[in-house]
This record gives C-alpha cells, sequence and structure tokens, in this order.
C-alpha cells in the first residue's frame, strides 16, 4: 500500500532539538510510530514521552526501531547518518538541508555498501498519508489514494499534492527526494519501487534543473515503466551558472538545463506538464477519470 | 562561491602546484613597480569572475615596465564585457600582473563533482584554451578522466595515465603528476565544487604552469573554511543579492518586470516559469524561506522595490507550518511600513489557513489583488502590467 513507508515502520528521531522536536509533535499527532530519540548524553531521559538513547545502537535494541529521521545540523549529519548506517536502519530520511558535498560523498560509498535506503539530504521527508509522516510536509493537504508523488524540492511537492487532492485524487506515497547535489534515492529508483507497489497506479515526479537524475529516470521510464508518469521540471527560466535555493539546482556547463530534461522524458513517454497548475489535471487525464 | 584567478593562484602555490611569478595591483603605477621587480616581459590580467577576459581587452602583453603601466592604465577601470558578463559588463579594479610564460603546448585539467558517479571527476584535455563543454561536445575521445575513490583516494596510476594521455615527457611528466595529485589535494581539503585550469601549460624549459585558474566553492562547506570566506568579492555580486543575502533571504536578480516572492525554492521556480508561460517575464527569484516572518517579509518586499524594473508583484504562499494568516499579517504589515507601494501586488495563499490569510488581506484597505489558483495568480499579474500600460 506504499513505498518504503508503512505501518511496520518503527521510527526513531536523530536530533531532537527544537526543530526536531516541533516536527516530532506533528509526526505524533499524524499517529506516526515514532519510538525513540537519539541524543548523546541524554540516555535515559524522556522528550515528549520518547526514551532517549545515546547512540542509534542501543536505540535499536531497545525499540526495534528500523526506521530514522534527522534533523541534525550541517556539521554534524553525515556522521549521524554513518550511525545509522551502521547501526542496521533500513531507512534513513535526512531533513537537514547544508551538508557539505565532500561529505556526503563520503556517506554516498557507506550507503551503497549496506542495504540501508537513504531518502535525502536538504529533504521534506517522507508521507503515506493515512498511515504516517515522517517529516516537515503539511499532512492535512494529503488524501490516501494510488498516485505516488516524487520530487526535489518541498513546497512544489505540496501544491502537486493539493492540486490531486483537489480533483478527489489520493496518493499512495509522497517523497521528496532532496535538493542537494547527492542524494540516497533519486527520481529513477523511486520510480522503480513505484513500478513494484501494486497500490500505486500513477507517479508524479517534480524534476528541476541541474544534474541529470531526470535524464536517467526518462531511460528507467523507456525501458521499464508499466503505469502513466506525469512530469513537471520547474527552473525553464533560470539562468545558468546561478543557484536557485537549492544547492543541487544549478545549470553547470550548460547541462542540467529544463530543456533537455522536459525532452527526454517526452521521448520517453512520460507526460510532461510545461505549467506547473496543470499536474492535477495531467494525472486525471492519464488515469482517464 | 566564487573567487578571483589571483586567489585560485595562491592557493595553488599554497599546494605545490606550480603558477607563474606573479602579483595583483590596483593601480598603474603598482603595476610598473611589479613589473620591474619581475624584469621580465609581463602579461597583465584583469581580475573579475568572468571567461572571455582576453576577447574583451581585460589581457595583454607588456614588454617592459613602462608598457605595462601604460596597459595597466587602460584595463583598470575599464568595463569589460564578455560572453560571461552580460551586456553590463565588469567594471575591473584589481590586475594581476605576471612573468609572461614561454609556452611550448597549452593543455586542460579540470575537476568537478559528478553528481552521478557521486565522486569526484578528473577532467584532462590536449585542447588547452577550449572550452571544455565545447571539447566535451565536437571531440568527446580527447577527454581523459578519472574519478576519485573517497575510500583510497586518487591512487598514482591515475595521476600517471591523466599525464601520459596529456603526451607529457621526461620531467615535465613528472611535474605533471604531482600537480594532478596535488589538485585533488586541494579540491577535497578546501571543499571545492569546481576547479579549472585552462590552460595548464608546458613551457619551452618543460615546466608545468597553471596559467589561467578558475575554483569555485561550495556553500555548504564555507563554515570550516574561513580563509575562503575572506575571498568574497562584493563588488563582484548583485548589490541586492548581496543585501538579500544578509537578511537570509535567497534572491537572484534577473531581467523580467514581474517581481516575485514565493516560500521554497522550487515553487519559487515554477512562479518564475508560469509567469513567463503566461507571457510575463520575471525579474527575480525570490525564496523567502519557510520562516517567512514580519521582518522578514517586509526586508523582500523593500529588496523587490528596489529594482526599478518592477512593475507588479506576484507573491505564492503556500502554507505547510507557514501559516498563511501569519504571513498575510506580515505583508499588511510590511506595505504599511514601507508607505509608499506604487505597483499592483497580486496575492495567492494556499494551505493552512489560507482562507484567513485571504480576509486579512482584503479587510486590511490596501490594494492588494488576490487570486484562487497558481493559473489565476499568474494571468492576473501579467493582465495588470498590461492595464498599467
Amino acid at each position: 500500500m506504499a513505498i518504503l513507508f508503512d505501518r511496520d515502520s518503527l521510527t526513531i528521531v536523530q536530533g531532537l532539538g527544537k526543530e526536531g522536536q516541533f516536527h516530532a509533535e506533528r509526526m505524533l499527532a499524524y499517529d506516526t510510530r515514532l519510538v525513540g530519540g537519539v541524543t548523546p548524553g541524554r540516555e535515559g531521559q524522556e522528550i515528549m514521552g520518547l526514551p532517549m538513547f545515546n547512540t542509534v545502537e542501543n536505540a535499536v535494541k531497545a525499540t526495534g526501531a528500523n526506521t530514522s529521521i534527522i534533523f541534525v545540523p550541517p556539521p554534524f549529519a553525515a556522521d549521524a547518518i554513518v550511525e545509522a548506517i551502521d547501526s542496521g536502519i533500513g531507512l534513513i530520511v535526512t531533513i537537514t538541508e547544508g551538508i557539505p558535498t565532500t561529505d556526503m560523498i563520503r556517506v554516498a560509498q557507506r550507503l551503497r555498501r549496506s542495504d540501508t535506503k537513504l531518502v535525502g539530504p536538504n529533504s521534506p521527508g517522507i508521507i503515506t498519508p493515512g498511515v504516517g509522516k515522517l517529516g516537515i510536509m503539511p499532512a492535512d493537504i494529503h488524501l490516501p489514494g494510488k498516485v505516488g508523488v516524487i520530487s526535489r524540492s518541498g513546497t512544489l511537492t505540496y501544491e502537486a499534492v493539493a492540486q490531486l487532492t483537489a480533483q478527489g485524487i489520493g496518493q499512495s506515497t509522497c517523497m521528496g527526494l532532496g535538493g542537494d547535489p547527492i542524494i540516497g534515492t533519486r527520481h529513477k529508483d523511486a520510480l522503480a519501487m513505484f513500478n513494484e507497489d501494486a497500490d500505486t497506479d500513477a507517479v508524479v515526479m517534480i524534476g528541476e534543473i541541474g544534474g541529470t537524475d531526470e535524464e536517467q529516470a526518462a531511460a528507467y521510464v523507456k525501458d521499464h515503466m508499466k503505469k502513466p508518469v506525469v512530469a513537471f521540471i520547474a527552473g525553464s527560466t533560470a539562468p545558468p551558472g546561478k543557484r536557485m535555493g537549492h544547492a543541487g539546482a544549478i545549470i553547470a556547463g550548460g547541462k542540467g538545463t529544463a530543456a533537455e530534461k522536459k525532452s527526454a522524458l517526452s521521448e520517453a513517454g512520460v507526460i510532461v506538464c510545461e505549467s506547473p497548475a496543470e499536474i492535477g489535471d495531467k494525472v486525471r487525464e492519464a488515469l482517464e477519470l | 562561491m566564487k573567487i578571483h584567478e589571483y586567489q585560485a593562484k595562491g592557493l595553488l602555490k599554497r599546494y605545490g602546484f606550480p603558477v607563474p611569478n606573479g602579483e595583483v595591483a590596483d593601480t598603474p603605477r603598482e603595476v610598473r613597480e611589479i613589473a620591474e621587480r619581475i624584469g621580465k616581459k609581463v602579461i597583465v590580467k584583469a581580475q573579475v569572475h568572468a571567461g572571455g577576459r582576453g576577447k574583451g581587452g581585460g589581457i595583454k602583453l607588456a614588454d617592459d615596465p613602462a608598457a605595462a603601466e601604460s596597459v595597466a592604465s587602460d584595463i583598470l577601470g575599464m568595463t569589460l564585457v564578455t560572453h560571461q558578463t552580460g551586456a553590463k559588463g565588469k567594471k575591473v579594479s584589481k590586475v594581476l600582473v605576471e612573468e609572461a610564460s614561454n609556452i611550448d603546448n597549452e593543455l586542460y585539467l579540470g575537476m568537478v563533482v559528478d553528481r552521478e558517479r557521486e565522486s569526484i571527476v578528473i577532467m584532462a584535455s590536449t585542447e588547452g584554451g577550449m572550452e571544455i563543454e565545447k571539447v566535451a561536445a565536437e571531440t568527446p575521445e580527447k577527454i581523459i578522466k578519472e574519478w576519485v575513490d573517497p575510500g583510497t583516494g586518487l591512487m598514482p596510476y591515475q595521476a600517471r595515465r591523466i599525464c601520459f594521455g596529456l603526451g607529457l615527457k621526461g620531467d615535465s611528466f613528472k611535474q605533471g603528476v604531482k600537480a594532478v595529485s596535488n589538485l585533488v589535494k586541494l579540491f577535497g581539503e578546501m571543499d571545492a565544487s569546481l576547479a579549472e585550469i585552462n590552460p595548464l601549460v608546458v613551457t619551452a624549459e618543460g615546466d608545468i604552469l597553471a596559467v589561467d585558474a578558475k575554483i569555485n566553492f561550495d556553500d555548504n562547506a564555507l563554515y570550516r573554511h574561513k580563509d575562503v570566506v575572506e575571498f568574497r568579492d562584493l563588488a563582484e555580486e548583485e548589490p541586492l543579492e548581496t543585501q538579500a543575502s544578509e537578511f537570509d533571504l535567497n534572491y537572484i536578480k534577473l531581467d523580467g518586470n514581474v517581481g516575485c516572492m514565493v516560500n521554497g525554492a522550487g515553487l519559487a521556480m515554477a512562479t518564475m516559469d508560469i509567469i513567463k508561460l503566461n507571457g510575463g517575464e520575471p525579474a527575480n527569484f525570490l525564496d523567502v524561506g519557510g520562516a517567512a516572518s514580519v521582518e522578514g517579509v517586509e526586508r523582500a518586499f523593500r529588496i523587490l522595490m528596489s529594482d526599478p524594473n518592477v512593475k507588479a508583484v506576484l507573491v505564492n504562499i503556500f502554507g505547510g507550518i507557514v501559516r498563511c494568516d501569519r504571513v498575510a499579517s506580515g505583508m499588511v504589515e510590511a506595505i504599511k511600513n514601507i508607505g509608499d507601494v506604487s505597483v499592483p501586488i497580486v496575492v495567492r495563499l494556499e494551505g493552512t489557513n489560507a482562507e484567513e490569510g485571504m480576509t486579512i488581506l482584503k479587510e486590511s484597505g490596501l490594494d492588494f489583488q488576490t487570486a484562487k489558483g497558481f493559473q489565476e495568480a499568474a494571468s492576473l499579474v501579467v493582465k495588470t502590467l498590461e492595464g498599467g500600460g
């Protein structure tokens, strides 16, 4: 009924500071199964009723956690991710924005040698409507259903989700992949998971300028995708060489333009929206509702 | 973050990468003195953050100190226009004076982060002086690539493979291998995001020299490189962008006339795109972020209003954790504080407490135009533009 995150996900929060607590409170209010927190030096205490642990390892032993959400500040985030990988966490969602790229290069090497899945960094998180949310997105715009949503941004994802919900089209899982140059789960990885998910009928993918993730996704769709994919690529009007807010949103050396991505996706059979306002309509058409 | 050529060469020197003998100056008199100290033919190079300086007349050779002073007085103070500066060009306030190299061969050496392979990639080519993008498009077989595994680091054979590929021999080969490994070290330790030595020169004497150098840095890693932060040159930045960065606003100035204020980078780009689709031209990218406080909104408005090209403003807020009613109150207060806002403002609020926000705007007595959807907002703002002439 979902990808990556479902009723069996037992989650710990790494970094229960002010921001972590603010969002943990909202995750709990959405009935998300949070089982503990990790802050070195706080073992034995409780925060918001959650037992605290010094290490991820201890948290896993005591709670059976298989999932972690990370709010740790950028200089310490790579350490937190690797600790979660080494402790056998299956899914790590990293909200932290601003992790140095060289740190993520090192993290990625460890990640790819493990069985752990990483969403983010610089991600708004993941939500399976009606089941729970790990992230900072507003829960109330979502509706349980059968369309998967993936995106490299935050509020633009909410925009797409709201358009779906307004049409009565629910979502299976919505996931922010993150706005950084090096991220754990890319468009093509998420498409492959949705492709195999019996409860997802179509996928909305929201890309943006920079990198080649959308082109790789197009290649995957062309060869393997069995379900309709509706895409929007942000940044058709972005000037080259400028970082558009996200660390990864930059047209470098003439590569990574919206035009290239849109044409690769169209050629692969993806329904490409010219306007960000027509995502909901295009999904309805694709599902023939 | 970008830095100047002379700063990049300073770093190269620190890492043992050979660069020409030279110094930076900001007056013709100093240029003359540097040329006297060098005592040979020199090259005088405009220091601006843009490529194509030679074609724009920003790089000149001088046979003696008097000639150096003379070309420096032409270059210093000039507005240099290249394919990378835009039509406005960039004012030159510093020049790098270097011993002119006795060039035998021009090569290319560069490094970037390969996002797909999640590692640093080294690129080298015998086509020195050409843009690597052009070489990649026309003769990709001429680019030698090596990826640096973060576990093992650069292995010596990789540096050798690059230098054999570049056709280096004898002592030049030895110097080249050392230079490649030193550049990899610099890139990793300094958190660079791009390094380009173009051209990398082999002199008639067989020495390796970085005749031009460009190094960019990862903004996210600047917190651990105070020395790099000191290289920042405010004169190279768009003044409004500098001002915005002081308030933690993500603003990029563009050439259009529809100002936009949005929360979130993706939505901000999409807002620019939809303005264009409706026949308008976005004046900027502006992400006010998740906080969208009264203060933030006021500063954002002030920055938008300081751009004389802005003839209408589109505010597009998707409330989540940020409540639309708070943003609306912020806008009302901001506009009242600023006072004289003469351009039409179209507002679209969606998400948490959007209705309450709209009510606040309507009851404020201020002249906001509200729109219901994303498309309606975009077409409305473009219409106000046409209506206003």
